[in-house]
């Protein structure tokens, strides 16, 4: 089969559009980066992709809040083209802004008529924007985008990426249904721990519930994560290559690479 | 319509904003855990019924997870019940004419809704406790709000309306300038916020009595634009005489004859392998980078503005320093950005600052969330920068901010053709930032804050990251001839300098407005952020709009560039401005200014005469001190990894928390070639002697680059003069002579500098009119290096127990403005010399070994020495690091009383070998925290270790010691005989232990001063 087409969502204030398409072509997919505008005069164009990835950034400057005014457009324009598009089984990929776009836009989680959104992503705990890397953990049976890692370690660069379900057994649902693929994790040992157990600062980097690093609708096809897999795909993306640490190439490569194996 | 919808953290989610001021209040010493709530808010003027307004909050605005909301119309009652039955309601809000980028995206938001609103303004809402009225006054001015763009409105909103600009009627004002005398010429300088000489006043008098005519306002503000310092550096650029213990010179053109001068030099011995593109005369330098691409690199500073307003001056120093490479050429793409802070004490007493100025932890927390909030929402990395720390930064702070900036070979050069329109792109002009350019030739007074509000702006990062998306767009479609940032002067110098070989005609009323009631000069010189001016032939208008409207950027024809050699202002059909580009460009006075450096006095700096065996708390003091501290607490609030290129970060090691000694990228990500980025300043040793200051940071910036893996030969720098009153003729001297250092070394080191700026006048009186204070003599030196293969560098951080570690340069006994000087209040002392020529052969020797892949770690010494470069590696590698003065390679000379000793003591022991420093106390301090340049402390695995002395042949170096399992750092003394305890007599020659310490004291002695 041809390369899948990816469609990298632009916005104004995206900013990891180039280096998100440069790791999905890397991983053998055709990337086609897009504006908003485009997708809003013909949303028709949504039908020759097979993947659609919202990456990270400010949308339009995380104005009011994180992900919020791109949600709107999204939810308010486009919502019948997505339904068509993941009707489709095709695959969703959101990044930093852009699960933020997916969560608030109810893409990932939909909202529940009387209870409202399942989950949102608010401020950290730290009240202030963090660049760091995490350890995660991952259960690779939740996603097609995850299968076949256990774990990978990579960046977080945000200041909205604490995880809030709407309460304890939302939460405790989402966890059951496989709903919560991605957890932080203490770097220095700590596998044992149970995953919702506590995680602290600066492992958890956000203070997010359940330590939750990334959320996937039921059927795995659409994925939402904080961290970024695209500033991991080099051996020196690694902080620490220069002590030998990393494998040839960095753990993110092998998300895009999932999505584009999907439709080998 | 007016509503309000006030957002307040949801019961059990923290209330940030309020805890952050809660924090300040205790910091500033004015409440200990002040009770106090806080919501964001809106206001929302507009048709709408309360469902409206309830579907807007529940669905935009506000997060019903971790928020809840109060809606109602202004005025009524619901609004003003306290969460916590506090006393006090306090709101605060932009003050009208300044940016509300949120309450833009919000009106466009609700238009989403199909629901129109009239208009948005933010607030912040904050309950307050008890406390008496002078306090929560201080709370107001010092914590919540900034008077110079914020208002605060006590208890309930007293308006419905919102109110935005008003009418403005046009008349043509012309100044009688013709008839004034000197006292009327001066006073029209400094009132009319010209701030020009007299000189220079009497050269525009003169020029318009030639006229026969007055000048109009907006014709003056446009020469004072021009002239002024920020635009036309006349003082650095001009005529100079100088004196000092070498003898008397003229300089013509001070820059010309010394920094530029030397990148000449360097360009012309390179001959065929020049690879400097466009130097000094660009908005930013140009160098190659590859066979497709070169690379532009700038830093500019935003000094007073951050002064008034530390988020909005910060905020717009960065926006405005992008601006510098995407104005390059046809245009770069920033890759990346660099800052460097100057400030006063954190600790600095509140009740010690003058009125008027802002405390340092306000200025530093302000500073670091503006070029934050800017730099991470442009999607540009900031990857390097520092932090210096004087109380003579206290009124006027320093912000150097940085970009760099990658751009296709063939589009390096811009070419404006007669006949283009001028093109505006971006954001609208509005009455913010007016007299920016002529504010920063003036010493900031208490009453800078009343007087110059205007000249503060706010930005908006997404509006330039709009312009930036289109404006690579248009370069690559080939749809205009020339770009220019609209910085400083706004289009007065936009279009007065892209049309100064042309001439230009403007219709200053097709300019876009942020709201009604500007006048045609404040449209010309406004400081709006987010501008760009193009020059773009007629025939390819059509499809350049097109492309900026189908990304909502606006873009307007704003006038043509014409071939008469004259800039022609209208409005409204009348002209209001024609003045001869040459007048302007060239008519500037030629003043010769005074310039004296008389160098001091060399004061022996009272180090140790007696053995002190233990040098441990010396090394923490050092560790601890706020210059070498750990910045993590900025360094991570920034992105420094975005676009996808990051190779070395500035922090690194087993926990990545070390401080690395640059950044490394690779802009381009289909390959290894990366960029490395690194920075010098010392202005402790200006104290001492401004030329071995400038030397200095130009070693350092380099050395920096060359300890990750940098080619020496393919490093660009740029100079940044901060300097006070260059009007007294010493403080003159003081730049003058650091300047020539700057060619001497650049010659000898072959680094060429590429662009650069300067910034005067960095004084500050106080109420009273008492002496003024000025900052220290700043210059950063930033540099931007080379490397083939980023997957080649090295770190600094320890690698491996048993490794060997080995001392690259010399140790001479130059303590002076050293850090050891500074923690232990040690005056005087010899300030560090650079040796270039050997600089320049360790640079490349080291450089051949790290290629060679023979280092394993490598950190250069500069503040503290090898001691604290040391504890650096060690921690932050993890490993513990045994290390022996004897030695280390030196050029100390013993004074004549340790000479003595030495004698007496090779005779008491014949046979033993004792180190020729043995008797010199002072010796093994400067051995330890000496900050001589060009020195390297490399760690190299055994096996490796012929080769790596091999590679560094010639070039001075030995082996001081080893990595260790140990977790802690262990430094032997010079031998040195010791009395025997048990007998009491007869001598042992034994290396005492001078510094022993654990890893983790180290570690947290220089991360915890600044980990907030």
């Amino acid at each position: 089969m041809a390369s899948p087409n990816v469609l990298i969502l632009r916005a104004p204030g995206t900013q990891c559009d180039q280096e998100t398409a440069f790791a999905f072509e890397k991983a053998g997919g055709t990337a086609h980066i897009l504006h908003i505008n485009r997708l809003l005069e013909s949303p028709s164009r949504f039908g020759q992709f097979q993947i659609l990835c919202v990456p990270g950034g400010f949308s339009y400057g995380d104005d009011v809040a994180a992900g919020r005014i791109l949600a709107n457009q999204i939810q308010h324009h486009l919502a019948g083209h997505l339904a068509e598009f993941t009707a489709a089984e095709k695959l969703i990929l959101g990044i930093c802004n852009g699960f933020q776009v997916l969560l608030k836009s109810g893409i990932l989680l939909p909202p529940e008529a009387e209870r409202g959104p399942a989950a949102t992503l608010t401020w950290n705990d730290s009240g202030r924007f963090e660049d760091r890397w995490v350890k995660l953990s991952v259960d690779s049976r939740a996603s097609v985008l995850l299968a076949g890692i256990e774990s990978m370690y990579l960046p977080i660069a945000h200041a909205e990426g604490k995880f809030v379900p709407r309460d304890e057994a939302t939460c405790r649902q989402l966890a059951a249904a496989g709903q919560l693929p991605l957890r932080y994790r203490p770097l220095a040992d700590g596998d044992d721990l149970p995953l919702d157990g506590p995680v602290p600062f600066p492992d958890n980097p956000n203070g997010s519930v359940a330590n939750t690093a990334g959320a996937c609708d039921p059927t795995g096809r659409i994925l939402g994560l904080m961290p970024h897999p695209e500033r991991h795909i080099d051996r020196t993306h690694h902080p620490r290559w220069t002590r030998g640490e990393g494998g040839p190439v960095g753990d993110g490569l092998k998300v895009f690479e999932n999505a584009i194996a999907y439709f080998a | 319509m007016l509503w309000e919808v006030d957002i307040y953290p949801a019961k059990g989610h923290p209330d940030l904003i309020a805890e952050q001021a809660a924090t300040d209040a205790a910091d500033l010493g004015l409440a200990e855990n002040l009770s106090i709530s806080a919501a964001r808010g809106y206001l929302i003027q507009g048709d709408l019924a309360r469902g409206q307004v309830d579907r807007i909050a529940a669905e935009l605005l506000a997060d019903g997870i971790v928020e809840r909301t109060v809606i109602a119309r202004v005025g009524a009652a619901a609004l003003a019940e306290p969460p916590n039955a506090e006393k006090h309601l306090v709101h605060v809000l932009p003050k009208p004419g300044v940016m509300d980028p949120v309450a833009e995206s919000a009106l466009e938001a609700i238009a989403d809704f199909g629901l129109r609103a009239d208009a948005v303004r933010t607030l912040k809402k904050y309950w307050i406790g008890d406390l008496d009225a002078q306090r929560l006054a201080a709370l107001c001015s010092k914590i919540l709000a900034n008077d110079a763009i914020e208002q605060v409105i006590i208890g309930p909103l007293g308006f419905d309306k919102l109110r935005f600009g008003s009418h403005y009627d046009f008349h043509l004002v012309t100044v009688p300038i013709r008839g004034m005398d000197d006292e009327a010429l001066g006073r029209l300088s400094i009132d009319g916020q010209l701030y020009l000489s007299l000189v220079e006043m009497r050269t525009i008098q003169a020029h318009f009595r030639t006229l026969g005519r007055d000048p109009t306002d907006v014709e003056l503000e446009t020469i004072a634009q021009t002239w002024s310092e920020h635009c036309s550096h006349k003082t650095l650029a001009g005529r100079i005489d100088y004196e000092d213990e070498n003898g008397q010179r003229r300089f013509e053109n001070m820059l010309k004859e010394t920094i530029f001068r030397a990148t000449r030099q360097i360009r012309k011995a390179a001959g065929n392998e020049d690879w400097c593109v466009s130097v000094f005369s660009d908005n930013a330098g140009v160098v190659r980078f590859d066979d497709q691409y070169n690379v532009v690199f700038k830093v500019e500073t935003h000094n007073h503005p951050s002064a008034l307003e530390p988020y909005g001056g910060a905020n717009t120093g960065i926006g405005g320093v992008i601006r510098d490479p995407m104005g390059t050429g046809m245009g770069a793409k920033p890759i990346c950005n660099t800052d460097v802070f100057c400030f006063a004490p954190p600790e600095t007493p509140a009740d010690e600052l003058p009125p008027g100025v802002l405390h340092p932890r306000r200025v530093m927390r302000g500073v670091v969330a503006g070029v934050r909030d800017y730099g991470n929402r442009m999607g540009i990395p900031t990857i390097n920068g520092a932090v210096y720390f004087d109380p003579r930064y206290l009124g006027n702070p320093l912000v150097y901010c940085g970009n760099a900036g990658l751009i296709p070979a063939d589009k390096s050069f811009k070419y404006p053709q007669p006949g283009d329109l001028i093109v505006a792109i971006g954001g609208r002009t509005g009455r913010d930032g007016i007299h920016g350019a002529t504010f920063s030739s003036a010493e900031l007074t208490s009453e800078s804050e009343t007087l110059s509000g205007g000249a503060v702006q706010i930005g908006n990062a997404i509006t330039e990251k709009m312009v930036l998306d289109v404006l690579i767009a248009a370069r690559d479609r080939g749809l205009y001839s020339a770009v220019t940032d609209c910085g400083a002067g706004g289009f007065s110098s936009a279009v007065g300098e892209m049309g100064e070989n042309i001439g230009a005609e403007v219709n200053l009323e097709t300019v876009p407005l942020k709201y009604d009631g500007l006048s045609y000069t404040e449209i010309w010189i406004s400081e709006a952020q987010e501008r760009m001016v193009l020059a773009a032939p007629e025939d390819k208008w059509e499809e350049l709009k097109a492309l900026c409207d189908s990304e909502d950027v606006e873009a307007t024809v704003i006038g043509r560039f014409v071939p008469t050699g004259r800039l022609v202002l209208k409005y409204r059909g009348h002209e209001v401005g024609d003045l001869a580009m040459e007048f302007l460009h060239d008519g500037r006075p030629k003043i010769v200014r005074q310039a004296v450096y008389r160098p001091q006095p060399p004061v022996r700096q009272a180090l140790p005469e007696e053995h002190d065996w233990d040098y441990t708390d010396q090394l923490k003091d050092i560790l601890g001190s706020l210059n070498v501290a750990s910045k993590h607490w900025i360094i991570r609030q920034y992105d420094h990894e975005v676009q996808g290129g990051s190779a070395i970060k500035p922090l690194v090691g087993v926990e990545n928390d070390g401080p690395s000694d640059a950044s490394v990228i690779r802009p381009r990500l289909d390959s290894r070639r990366g960029l490395v980025f690194a920075c010098g300043m010392n202005p402790c040793y200006g104290d001492l002697d401004t030329y071995w200051m400038a030397a200095s940071a130009i070693d350092e910036a380099v050395r920096n680059c060359v300890a990750v893996g940098a080619d020496p030969r393919r490093i660009a720098i740029l100079d940044n003069f901060c300097w006070g009153a260059t009007d007294r003729p010493e403080t003159l001297g003081s730049l003058v002579r650091a300047a020539l250092a700057c060619h001497d070394v650049a010659v000898a080191l072959g680094t060429p500098f590429i662009s650069g700026k300067d910034s005067l006048y960095n004084e500050f009186r106080p109420v009273g009119g008492a002496e003024s204070i000025s900052i220290p003599p700043s210059l950063l030196i930033s540099a931007m290096g080379q490397v083939d293969d980023a997957g080649r560098c090295v770190t600094m951080d320890l690698k491996a127990p048993g490794n060997l570690l080995y001392q690259v340069g010399v140790t001479r006994e130059e303590m002076g403005g050293s850090h050891f000087a500074l923690t232990q209040g040690l005056s005087g002392g010899q300030v560090p010399k650079v040796d270039a020529t050997m600089a320049k052969a360790t640079f490349i020797a080291l450089y051949r070994a790290i290629g060679a892949g023979l280092v394993r770690a490598c950190h250069d010494l500069s503040e503290g020495g090898l001691a604290v470069a040391a504890a650096e590696m060690a921690f932050a590698g993890g490993c513990g690091a045994r290390l022996s003065l004897a030695q280390v390679p030196h050029a100390i000379e013993p004074d004549e009383d340790s000479r003595q000793e030495l004698a007496r003591l090779a005779g008491s022991l014949p046979g033993e070998e004792i180190h020729p420093l043995a008797t010199y106390p002072a010796a093994t301090v400067a051995l330890l925290f000496a900050e001589s340049n060009t020195r390297f402390l490399c760690e190299v695995a055994e096996e490796d270790a012929g080769a790596f002395e091999a590679a560094m042949f010639g070039v001075p170096c030995a082996r001081v010691g080893e990595v260790t399992g140990a977790g802690k750092l262990e430094i032997l003394g010079l031998a040195q005989s010791i009395a025997d305890a048990d007998s009491g007599q007869g001598c042992e020659i034994g290396q005492p232990i001078v510094i022993e310490a654990e890893l983790g004291e180290l570690k947290q002695a220089w991360q915890s001063p600044l980990d907030w």
